[in-house]
């Protein structure tokens, strides 16, 4: 239950927008519910819908809508490499092909060990910084710009060697 | 009422008024403009795109100010660069609309050929077929073949349970949201919804059970394609197989329209009702009906229906013939000349109260109406809501008080359209919102739109409203000192808003009332209506939340009501009882033994049981009659099925009886007959006939034209909107105020309060299975510091007593009642019966 | 010849390394603006500013920023003003560096706007991507309350004013204002129908300013030296100047800083670097994959960088995402690479767009797999024309801009791949 686990944080989102709009701070409490789980649960969407006097099916329709919010089971980390236009034509394809290989798993896929779902994604707004990719995780999503197959490997290496939390 | 403005719409003149859609504008002229996503009951979204049309407007000139004229003088119209959804577009003076252009054909070919491009076209085996939008406006604009690859088509789920209730078929959707829109906007349960975004967009439900709304087949008609299909019609049958015929709903007293499609089932042969749909009164039910009214129509041709005479021999019911059964009961009548007994249950037609009223009159003895635990029938006759009233043009200057009634439970469509009308969700010119007092011993539903939410203490519902009027306007008779003085801010607000108001419309109940208790409380309500003359015109007046489909007909016919009195009180030493449409027994209210009972019924009851003769009643699907709202709106029904096995209407069984027996000249030998004799009387229904009954006029949506894209599959009314009689204020008596008798009940540390909740196990749901997963276990809601007190957590088993009975049932400890009370949801299959407000107990089970 | 200006990349000053640092933005005379608005001007003075001085919308449709805050309808409150960072245009990389590099400006940008709308509160709409970036500006936003330059009576005055950062979760359509406020209203982030606009039924139904980004950054600047210094840069109908990102085939792709009216010859080869390898240019989508491309001819290399010389040339400034493709470059795989992008970026709310963006989705996959016969393409031509001026709001439109100006000018490329 967000309200018990993270209390403060609640209340300051939920004073982020007027008393009777609290449908608005569905967003950033999955963005919360998050932090402990890797997709959202129907119990997380329950009890959101409870903190903003939504119903379940409102909190499930945004899920749905946005990339960022993952329904179903995915790696532990996430590694979503733009290969829009802008970054394809900085070699941002072929780096992505490169990468998969490296991880041993298809396209929105995960890898055997269950730690990093590989995923394709659309601009980034870093297109002079291909190729790159962003890293979710329950900590937070981060950048990784200018990339190359050795910086990436380097990253996945580590993450594979963090111990299961 | 708006500024009219004139336009022209494929050169023809149309005035409407000014904030109409051109699409609504069109439809005036009986221009049907293709619409999906457009509901003439809901706000536009323009989502779909079908109803693109060329707009174009005069224009000024900047410097002179003057319209730019062509050469003959006429306006200039200058057209859009781009098409115009219809639908969102109001109407402006001069405007040209163009809906034959070969630009605005093109557009519609083409949008319908993207939406058949993720459609899987099986119209052979689909529901819809034949009364399906899609269909329609394919034959009419469609592609002639597909482009589309159909190996790229999506497959999808297409039998999805969204429920009990309804099915969905995802490769159907056309993402209208229609359904989403009725559901979030109309009723307010926001319990479908999209998922996902782009081609991948679908319908969801997360709700517990799925789809938890009391309105979710309304979706169905309203479905523009067959995505959205019932659980009971679903392969049911093809919609042109199938019988129509006009009928009412008689689960609550709301008295919605209805449309019955009938059909001979395959594998019995008979013939049974396919399904029940909407028939728009705009009046009563606009285009909709609530779950309950659509699926509670087996009971009708359940096997369990009593199908002959019966008569008991050797202490057995044993079949007979109709002579037999009545010659032996006009006899037994005859012969307790002065001593019969009729309780009439408010489910009968007004026809038939009426022969059991003269019957009981002629034979010397009493009708009493059943259960009669409703008060108010004067106070309704004298300053009842004007003739014309409808909450679709309440608005602002208007304010409702709802007191002592949980609308969304017990009269389900008022509840929706109060709700639109303080809430204005829905697609009106006029958006402003009325005034809404909701007041009640604890929060319910309709408190969400409330401007003011008064909680009293149950037993406090007389001086609640008496302290409403005092605030209103100053009167404070027979309101205590210590109230009178009393500066509850809520009750001042809400005072102030009923005097500033222009109308004002009083909806009374009896959550926590017995009979003298609605009674009291409709006084105190007329008494406040007639100081502020809010009576005798429309949308003015009190309205009761009356109890079962035909207690109004009671009312209107004087029938005197049970008024808190036991069965045996009301039998006294009478020889002869006869019982039509109730069961009292059923209900613990013991008949004394030893006299010659008759009972009329559909079913065996409990009553029907100890009967000396019982006789099978047609129900009102099978014959003709009329039933009297809560609004006073006489509405006509008609036969939809023949007759289960030797069934007869009441009205023709004690026809045939009182007229053997010498209680009436003639037998009557039909229903309209007897309609024409009260038409003649002074009365109610002074001046309503058949006739009259069955008069239609135009209704704005017009729904239910060939097309069906426009309002869904609600039917159009051809039979008749019914005649609302006036009140004594609107036939020139001068309205009088009544003394208010103080409320009398019983105190104890808790007290139990009868609810009641539309999903309950009465006769008729109990043979519609598809409801009973609906329907919820036995149970009392209590608050949660009376069961810190009892040591009861949420869910445990309690027993709780009421006088003699007792039950045990589950504890509901959720926040719905307040300290004190114990909330009894009635008619959930125990013996703990009782009206109003009483002491009760609970412990742990 | 043509440089790169600093106004708003850097505030004042090309060389302030630490701008991005309250301390330092304020010893450069930050938020000096703010208070002397606060204190001293009326709402109306303001917004007669920022009309005089030019200011066009910088998110892509250029519309006069001072126009649109006039619109709000009065006596109508609360109002909102919101700040449109969700940046997902393909090319565009432009807000994300402001906030990055000159948070401050922007935030007295929109500090600023809001005193102009009679706002009590103002978001900041950023894109989900945008997460660890949004975590600094919570804390800039929190530093400014601690200051006493966000809260309540500011500067003593009546005026009360707080600043929200919300972050969305990955949807390009929230960029279209009006699916942007239903975003921050907790929905689905679907576009709502025009009329009623949301200078009268916004945030909440209530009246609201919905402004880039990179515009609001604009503002500080004009009203601290005022309408006629502002429009010393840039042409008459394009005044200041403009960050114009530049991806794709570029020797050094990121954000330029130039005044409207310099041409993108200037600005490619002479600020830029050119383009990499130095291989001939082919092509150029000036707006992200929204508007047509155009062909590197000397026409188009010598057209100027504003609003109405771009329309001319029948395409579009936008939010000037410029990516650049070389002579090795298949039009057909670029333009399949955008449709990509709007299939999968549909909001799904209207037919057109949501049929249609799949349907020519799949013929491009066709084409792409060499499956394709060129009577698909001239299917695929013949549906964007379908879509074309029929859809609820613009991505729709956007989405069959590079499928026909593709075909239009490069169909070799396209005879190149079929069957
Ligand atoms: C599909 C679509 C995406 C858009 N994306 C953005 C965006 O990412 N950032 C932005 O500022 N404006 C975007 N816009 C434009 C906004 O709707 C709006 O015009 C703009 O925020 C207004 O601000 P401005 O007047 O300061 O430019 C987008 C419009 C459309 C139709
Ligand atoms: S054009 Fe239509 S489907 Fe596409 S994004 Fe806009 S509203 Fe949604
Ligand atoms: S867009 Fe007008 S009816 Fe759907």
């Amino acid at each position: 239950m967000l309200t018990e686990k993270y209390p403060d944080e609640v209340n300051k989102i939920l004073a982020k927008y007027p008393e009777d709009r609290k449908r608005s701070a569905i967003m950033p409490l999955l963005y919360l519910a998050l932090r402990d789980n890797d997709h959202i649960t129907n119990d997380v969407i329950r009890d959101i819908a409870a903190i903003t006097g939504s119903s379940e099916t409102q909190v499930e329709g945004v899920v749905g809508f946005y990339t960022l919010y993952h329904d179903e089971k995915g790696g532990k980390h996430y590694i979503q490499i733009c290969t829009d236009l802008p970054c394809a034509l900085r070699g941002a394809d072929q780096f992505a092909e490169q990468a998969k290989d490296y991880l041993g798993c298809g396209f929105e896929e995960t890898t055997a060990d269950g730690k990093i779902t590989l995923e394709h994604v659309m601009c980034l707004a870093a297109c002079d910084k291909a190729p790159m990719f962003q890293l979710q995780n329950g900590k937070g999503i981060f950048y990784h710009e200018n990339q190359d197959i050795e910086s990436f490997k380097a990253l996945v290496d580590e993450l594979r060697s963090e111990a299961d939390a | 009422m708006a500024d009219l403005v004139t336009l022209k719409i494929d050169d023809q003149e149309v005035s409407v008024p000014a904030g109409t859609l051109i699409v609504d504008a069109a439809k005036a002229i009986q221009n049907d403009i293709p619409v999906f996503c457009y509901h003439p009951k809901m706000d536009p979204v323009g989502m779909c795109r079908m109803c693109l049309v060329e707009v174009g407007t005069p224009r000024k000139d900047r410097e002179t100010g003057e319209v730019i004229a062509e050469a003959d003088g006429s306006p200039k119209i200058f057209y859009f660069p781009k098409l115009v959804t219809a639908c969102t577009q109001p109407v402006s003076p001069g405007m040209a609309v163009k809906t034959n252009t070969k630009v605005v054909d093109d557009a519609r070919k083409e949008v319908l050929e993207f939406l058949l491009t993720s459609h899987p076209l099986d119209c052979p085996i689909c529901d819809k077929g034949g009364e399906c939008p899609l269909q329609n406006l394919t034959m009419r604009h469609g592609p002639g073949n597909s482009r589309f690859l159909a190996d790229e088509k999506k497959h999808l789920a297409k039998h999805v349970p969204l429920g009990d209730l309804i099915y969905l078929d995802r490769e159907r959707c056309i993402q209208c949201a229609r359904c989403v829109r009725f559901q979030e906007e109309l009723v307010d349960d926001a319990v479908i919804g999209f998922k996902q975004r782009g081609r991948a967009l679908q319908i969801v439900t997360l709700s517990e059970p799925g789809f938890d709304s009391k309105w979710s087949g309304n979706t169905t008609d309203i479905c523009p394609v067959g995505a959205l299909t019932t659980a009971d019609f679903r392969f049911g049958a093809r919609p042109w197989e199938l019988q129509h015929s006009s009928s009412l709903c008689t689960e609550c007293a709301v008295g919605c329209n209805t449309h019955l499609n009938t059909r001979r089932d395959g594998l019995s042969g008979d013939f049974v009702v396919k399904r029940v749909m909407p028939r728009q009164n705009e009046f009563v039910n606009e285009v909709w009906i609530c779950d309950k009214g659509r699926f509670s129509h087996h009971f009708s041709t359940s096997p369990d229906r009593i199908t002959v005479p019966m008569i008991r021999k050797n202490g057995k019911l044993q079949e007979s013939s109709w002579d037999e059964a009545l010659n032996l009961v006009a006899d037994r009548v005859k012969d307790a000349q002065g001593s019969v007994s009729v309780i009439a249950g408010e489910v009968l037609a007004n026809e038939d109260m009426r022969v059991l009223q003269q019957l009981a009159n002629n034979a010397g003895g009493e009708a009493v109406a059943w259960p009669g635990v409703m008060g108010g029938a004067e106070q309704l006759a004298a300053v009842g809501a004007g003739v014309g009233t409808n909450f679709i043009d309440m608005g602002a200057g208007t304010a409702i008080v709802v007191i002592a009634s949980d609308l969304d439970e017990e009269a389900p469509m008022w509840w929706m359209r109060v709700k639109q009308a303080a809430d204005k969700m829905g697609a009106t010119l006029d958006k402003s919102k009325a005034t809404l007092i909701v007041a009640n011993g604890r929060k319910t539903k309709l408190d969400r739109y409330a401007n003011h939410s008064i909680r009293y203490a149950y037993g406090d519902e007389v001086n609640t409203m008496l302290a409403l009027h005092h605030a209103a306007n100053g009167d404070g008779a027979g309101l205590a000192a210590d109230l009178a003085a009393s500066d509850d801010e809520t009750i001042k607000a809400a005072g102030q808003a009923i005097s500033d108001a222009e109308n004002v419309i009083v909806i009374y109940g009896r959550e926590g009332l017995d009979y003298a208790g609605s009674s009291s409380l409709a006084q105190a309500a007329a008494n406040m209506l007639i100081d502020g003359g809010n009576y005798g015109k429309p949308n003015n007046g009190l309205l009761g939340v009356l109890p079962k489909g035909n207690t109004g007909g009671a009312f209107a016919l004087g029938i005197p009501a049970m008024a808190d009195r036991a069965a045996a009180e009301v039998v006294g030493d009478a020889k002869v009882v006869i019982v039509a449409g109730a069961d009292p027994v059923g209900d613990n209210d013991a008949l004394p033994s030893g006299r010659f009972t008759v009972v009329s019924e559909l079913f065996m009851t409990a009553t029907a049981e100890m009967a000396d003769v019982v006789l099978p009643a047609q129900s009102f699907v099978e014959r003709e009659g009329s039933f009297t709202n809560s609004e006073r709106r006489v509405q006509r029904f008609f036969p939809a099925l023949p007759a289960k096995g030797q069934a007869r209407p009441d009205w023709w069984a004690f026809g045939k009886i009182a007229n053997a027996a010498g209680a009436m000249d003639k037998a009557p030998v039909a229903a309209g007959q007897i309609m024409q004799m009260l038409s003649k009387t002074a009365g109610a229904f002074s001046g309503i006939d058949y006739p009259a009954l069955a008069r239609v006029e135009e209704q704005w949506p017009d729904v239910g034209g060939e097309d069906k894209y426009y309002g869904g599959n609600a039917f159009k009314n051809t039979a008749g909107l019914g005649v609302q009689y006036a009140t004594s204020a609107e036939q020139g008596v001068v309205p009088s105020k009544g003394d208010v008798a103080p409320l009398n009940s019983e105190t104890g540390s808790l007290r139990a309060v009868a609810t009641t909740l539309m999903y309950n196990r009465g006769t008729k749901i109990m043979k519609a299975q598809l409801l009973h997963p609906r329907l919820p276990e036995a149970h009392v809601e209590i608050n949660a510091n009376d069961a810190e007190k009892l040591g009861i957590a949420d869910g445990d088993k309690v027993r709780v007593s009421v006088g003699d009975a007792s039950a045990v049932v589950a504890a509901n400890v959720n926040g719905k009642a307040p300290e004190g009370a114990v909330l009894v949801p009635q008619s959930l299959g125990t013996d703990v019966t009782f009206n109003g407000l009483k002491a009760a107990t609970v412990v742990k089970a | 010849m043509a440089e790169q200006v600093f106004r708003i990349l850097r505030h004042r000053n090309p060389g302030m390394e630490n701008i991005a640092e309250l301390d330092e933005y304020i010893k450069h005379g930050g938020f000096e603006t703010f208070k002397k608005v606060v204190t001293t001007m009326t709402q109306k003075e303001v917004i007669d500013t920022v009309k005089a001085a030019g200011l066009r919308g910088r998110g892509g449709a250029g519309f006069p920023t001072g126009l649109k805050w006039g619109f709000l309808t009065p006596n109508k409150y609360p109002r909102y003003v919101v700040a449109n960072t969700d940046e997902s245009e393909p090319g565009t990389f432009k807000d994300r560096e402001i906030l990055t590099g000159n948070p401050f400006q922007f935030l007295e940008g929109l500090m600023i706007a809001s005193f102009a709308a009679e706002a009590n509160v103002a978001y900041n709409y950023c894109r989900g991507e945008f997460w660890e970036l949004v975590q600094i500006m919570d804390e800039k936003v929190a530093q400014l309350e601690e200051r006493g330059l966000l809260g309540d009576n500011l500067f003593g005055t009546d005026y009360s004013l707080r600043v929200y950062n919300h972050l969305g979760a990955g949807a390009y359509i929230c960029g279209e204002e009006s699916a942007l406020l239903n975003s921050l209203e907790g929905k689905l982030g679907q576009p709502r129908i025009k009329p009623p606009f949301p200078a009268d039924t916004g945030l909440y139904d209530m009246p609201t300013i919905v402004n880039n980004t990179e515009t609001l950054a604009n503002v500080p600047l004009i009203m601290e030296h005022g309408a006629d210094w502002y429009k010393e840069e840039g042409t008459e109908k394009s005044a200041g100047t403009k960050i114009m990102c530049i991806s794709g085939h570029a020797k050094n792709p990121g954000n330029y800083e130039v005044p409207l009216g310099t041409t993108l010859r200037e600005l490619l080869y002479d600020i830029a670097g050119g383009i990499a390898d130095d291989k001939d240019l082919k092509a150029i989508l000036p707006s992200g994959a929204s508007a047509p491309m155009i062909p590197a001819t000397d026409k188009v290399l010598d057209t100027e960088l504003t609003y109405e010389a771009m329309r001319d040339i029948g395409t579009e400034l936008g939010s000037a995402s410029i990516i650049l493709m070389d002579e090795t470059v298949n039009m057909a795989w670029a333009a399949a690479k955008a449709t990509a992008f709007f299939k999968h970026e549909s909001c799904g709310k209207c037919t057109p767009c949501r049929e249609g963006t799949f349907w020519m989705n799949s013929i491009m996959k066709r084409v792409e797999a060499g499956k394709a016969s060129m009577d698909d393409v001239n299917t695929l031509y013949d549906v964007a024309g379908n879509i074309q001026g029929k859809c609820l709001c613009a991505l729709g439109e956007f989405s069959i801009n590079p499928v026909r100006s593709s075909i239009d000018l490069f169909k070799a490329d396209y005879q190149e791949r079929v069957a």
